[in-house]
């Protein structure tokens, strides 16, 4: 976590801790206030109209379970279709699977190419008048796949369907303007922008989240409460029941201010250029199968290795101090897909120099010593 | 812990050349293992009389660390009583979570070759999964999984 984020939490740990829109007392009103400058910066960040169309939740699932509840609950109808991709993290298929249970709705899936890229072609094809809501991750975290979704966004909205937008994996690494995308609602982690954990948001289009359900009682999301009805807050508060992760939001809003800095179009250029270079490194070395080429990519590499499991890749890696994630990277889907059981994967990011991706190759060298 | 103290040249000849690997035509207990967290699955199968298991097999798709484990330990426990292989499945769990004192007699032999995998707290369920397959299968258990409980089989659903 950088420095600057480290320090912002400590000096609202230290000097500014209260609950927020609340009391009167001095330390409330700071803190209410350095809460909604935090909302203002994720705002500014992905180009919103209004600051009350950011609502701070816990991270991208809370995020989607919120337009699950809150739009699907309210607006999905027996019989009705919601569009997914093959792509998906568990985050964006389980809630509408359970939506889609509750409600006797069916789940309809985009396919994926060899590449790891969505069969837009394909995705077109499933719409019909049934078809109520599109969920699309746009970058794969399992593959780095971008996914082409201001196209999918605007096929949706030719036929009047709301589109989410899973931005889990593209905000740290890709401009995001949801005006310019149209997109309805699109979601994304503090921790993955070199925040802290257990705060995320919802962007969601102000009259959209107008007309949708609260998700959560409570607290803070109300106007007025008697024993025959609650009349419930104006947004972004009607969506923000309890007291919030204040500390979380708040570094998150400095993490921002530090990325917003170095410049996001900057950190995508060097990362761009970096994984060129580990794809070129890895592609060199016997027995690796990268997972996932598609033409655009984030910087992350999945790959196998002949005859060694993942997780037996991961052990070694880390006995050299290379963290790998390894597994079914929650999108088993995707696995399936490609018919593997896991992958490995490495991650790059703007911290990342090449003599680290220099150490991976390395590394997967040696492993392939021990094992073979 | 280092690479090579775990991954020592048994528990690599184990997973290149698995011993009872494959599928028992005849066998009259069988359960099926899964680590969630990995997507692993084991399958073993095993032929018991009068509380003796006679044969036993393994096949799934797992890391190195599960396949030798499995393999080892259908070595281990074929041709040996109900009560000895359970007590093995206990002493091994002990010994993978670290709770196991190797200098007391137990009858794990060359299986503490298994013992560096308590320091590595993600692997220890890989190392495990097949021992809580085989306890399953014992009781006739068809679905075993690493996460239902972290150091004791259970039981999930019966079939023999």
């Amino acid at each position: 976590m950088p420095q600057q984020v480290i320090d912002r939490l400590v000096r609202y740990q230290t000097t500014q801790h209260a609950n927020i829109n609340r009391a009167v007392h001095y330390l409330s009103e700071v803190a209410t206030m350095e809460y909604h400058t935090a909302r203002c910066k994720l705002q500014q960040f992905i180009n919103a109209r209004e600051d009350r169309e950011i609502i701070f939740t816990s991270g991208t699932t809370d995020s989607i379970n919120l337009v699950m509840h809150g739009y699907g609950r309210k607006f999905i109808k027996a019989g009705d279709e919601i569009i997914l991709t093959t792509l998906e993290h568990h985050s964006n298929i389980v809630p509408w699977q359970m939506l889609a249970n509750e409600k006797g709705a069916k789940i309809r899936v985009v396919p994926v190419n060899d590449m790891g890229e969505l069969e837009v072609d394909e995705y077109e094809k499933l719409f019909n008048e049934r078809t109520k809501f599109v969920g699309l991750i746009h970058v794969s975290n399992a593959l780095g796949t971008i996914n082409p979704i201001k196209r999918m966004i605007d096929f949706a909205h030719q036929h009047g369907v709301p589109v989410l937008i899973d931005g889990a994996q593209a905000a740290p690494h890709i401009v995001i303007d949801v005006q310019a995308l149209d997109c309805d609602f699109y979601a994304f982690s503090a921790h993955k922008l070199c925040g802290p954990t257990g705060a995320g948001i919802l962007y969601g289009k102000a009259a959209l989240l107008e007309s949708m359900q609260p998700f959560k009682g409570g607290g803070d999301m109300i106007a007025s409460v008697t024993f025959e009805e609650t009349l419930y807050n104006t947004i972004p508060h009607k969506f923000e029941a309890g007291t919030p992760p204040i500390a979380a939001a708040i570094g998150f809003g400095a993490a921002i201010a530090y990325l917003t800095a170095i410049g996001i179009d900057r950190i995508a250029a060097y990362e761009s250029s970096l994984l060129d270079y580990a794809t070129e490194c890895l592609s060199d070395i016997p027995g690796v199968r990268i997972i996932g080429t598609a033409a655009e990519k984030t910087a992350v590499i999945s790959f196998t290795i002949d005859g060694i499991h993942p997780h037996d890749i991961g052990t070694i890696l880390n006995q050299d101090g290379i963290a790998v994630r390894t597994g079914h990277h929650c999108a088993q889907p995707v696995m399936q897909r490609f018919n593997v059981p896991a992958t490995s994967r490495a991650s790059f990011a703007f911290y990342n120099k090449k003599t680290e991706v220099d150490a991976l190759a390395a590394g997967i060298r040696n492993a392939q010593k021990v094992f073979l | 812990m280092h690479t090579n103290s775990l991954y020592q040249e048994v528990i690599l000849d184990h997973n290149r050349k698995p011993r009872n690997y494959g599928k028992l035509e005849h066998a009259n207990h069988h359960a099926v293992g899964h680590n969630p967290l990995c997507g692993d699955r084991l399958d073993i199968t095993l032929q018991l009389e009068n509380d003796q298991i006679n044969d036993i097999a393994f096949q799934g798709e797992s890391c190195a660390i599960c396949k030798a484990s499995a393999s080892m330990m259908t070595a281990a426990v074929k041709g040996k009583s109900r009560i000895d292989a359970e007590t093995l499945i206990h002493e091994f769990r002990e010994l993978a979570t670290g709770k196991l004192d190797i200098n007391h007699p137990h009858h794990l032999g060359r299986l503490t070759i298994f013992s560096g995998v308590r320091e590595l707290p993600t692997r220890v369920k890989c190392a495990i999964l097949p021992w809580h397959t085989l306890h399953a299968a014992l009781n006739s258990i068809a679905d075993a999984s690493t996460e239902t409980n972290h150091d004791s089989a259970q039981a999930v659903s019966a079939k023999s």
